[in-house]
């Protein structure tokens, strides 16, 4: 594994020495965090363990206290919040584990919906979106609505949202968690699959192996450190 | 990946618990074979990371034979060094149907070698905390390449490599919480 990505290629996101303290709880505690373009890298550690802060960090969700975090060469501590926002919207694509879809929309809708808020027409919007629920194996629920569909079919089209923009990363926060075994290796197949050939970075954050499998390598995080394992014996 | 994974927790998982002469048997259930097309069609179907050796299939057919459960159907003359052909026998039907009849012992692979490490780092005051780090990592290392086998691969891989996949994933968790109870343990043991 690790194919698409060329040696010494300079990391997308790269976060060094990363702090973020809630009240008395120490979230973060001097984590660090690189990832290249096309790289699929695993999050992991136990609950508590601060793996999700660390994802809203690099996500740009959530201010650390100290340390440094560059995108692209660019500290995002230097970024507005305007700037961080259209970071989100354009270069970054999201998917959680359940609750993403807007229940009053279509399925296509649903998908096309980044890039309507980013100003491409309808029929455009639409079209692009369409051939994303088709990657994603879920063409046929296009006229559908999210209530009308099983939760594996809800994360396809999850993911085909996540990904019409294009963005150059992609944060996963356990994407299969409320998925059975079948319908969970298939989204990561698919997730992975299209991210690579799209060369996004997804940085997915999982406590489960079967899913990690799926990455090129993972980072552990415990007491709000990380660990990169690349290296492990 | 750690030899230790591909010689021992990939054939353990997948061809020890298989019994070799019970599967040569049931093999010859569809019908009379020589013993060479015995391996080939073991290979094909269950031998994916640890093709049998031409010495097990024979030393196999001449226990079977001793025990009446094959018989020699006909010998051929001819190039190469086995044409022996083998039946199975009515014994031998039966024999393979009590093994499919008979659940296996369910068997903690690895976790007794796990223990024992973990334990001894504790009791050396070594960290075994990395200790188990580096076991969580190579597990998934094979993780990773069962799960590339997968995607490659045809129904039969998938399910092979699940079955392997599954066991190790039933390891990791045992890891994660042996090192969530690291300092509890280690308060039992010194």
């Amino acid at each position: 594994m690790n194919r698409q990505v060329p040696p010494g290629e300079a990391p997308l996101l790269h976060a060094q020495e990363l702090r973020k303290q809630y009240g008395a709880t120490t979230a973060l505690d001097g984590a660090e965090f690189s990832i290249r373009p096309g790289e699929v890298v695993a999050v992991m550690g136990p609950s508590g363990s601060g793996k999700s802060t660390l994802l809203h960090c690099l996500a740009g969700i959530v201010t650390p206290d100290s340390g440094s975090l560059t995108y692209d060469g660019r500290q995002m501590a230097a970024m507005s919040d305007r700037e961080r926002s259209a970071l989100r919207r354009t270069e970054f694509g999201f998917v959680f584990q359940f609750g993403q879809l807007v229940p009053e929309l279509s399925c296509v809708e649903n998908v096309a919906l980044p890039l309507r808020l980013a100003g491409t027409g309808r029929r455009a919007a639409e079209r692009e979106a369409n051939g994303w629920l088709e990657r994603l194996e879920v063409a046929e629920l296009a006229g559908k609505r999210p209530g009308e569909i099983s939760g594996g079919q809800g994360q396809r089209v999850a993911v085909a949202r996540s990904l019409v923009t294009r963005p150059r990363v992609l944060f996963a926060d356990e994407p299969t968690g409320a998925l059975d075994s079948l319908n969970g290796e298939r989204v990561m197949e698919l997730l992975t699959e299209a991210a690579r050939s799209a060369r996004a970075a997804v940085v997915l954050v999982t406590h489960e192996a079967r899913v990690a499998a799926y990455s090129d390598r993972e980072i552990v995080v415990r007491d709000g450190r990380s660990r990169d394992m690349a290296h492990a014996a | 990946m750690h030899p230790i994974y591909t010689h021992h927790v990939y054939p353990v998982c997948i061809v020890l618990p298989m019994s070799i002469g019970h599967t040569l048997l049931g093999l010859l259930e569809s019908g009379p074979r020589h013993g060479y097309d015995l391996k080939r069609a073991f290979d094909e179907k269950f031998g994916h990371d640890k093709p049998l050796h031409y010495g097990q299939v024979y030393s196999t057919m001449s226990r079977l034979l001793k025990n009446g459960l094959v018989e020699v159907d006909g010998v051929e003359s001819g190039e190469g060094p086995e044409r022996k052909r083998y039946a199975i026998t009515d014994a031998g039907v039966t024999d393979v149907q009590q093994w499919l009849a008979t659940p296996e012992k369910p068997e903690p692979y690895l976790q007794s070698t796990l223990y024992t490490k973990v334990v001894l780092a504790l009791l050396t005051r070594r960290d075994a905390a990395e200790l188990l780090d580096s076991q969580r990592a190579a597990h998934l290392r094979m993780m990773r390449t069962l799960t590339e086998r997968k995607r490659g691969g045809d129904l039969a891989d998938q399910l092979i490599c699940d079955h392997a996949l599954f066991h190790l994933e039933a390891d990791l968790r045992w890891l994660e919480l042996t090192a969530a109870r690291l300092e509890k343990l280690a308060l039992e043991v010194r």
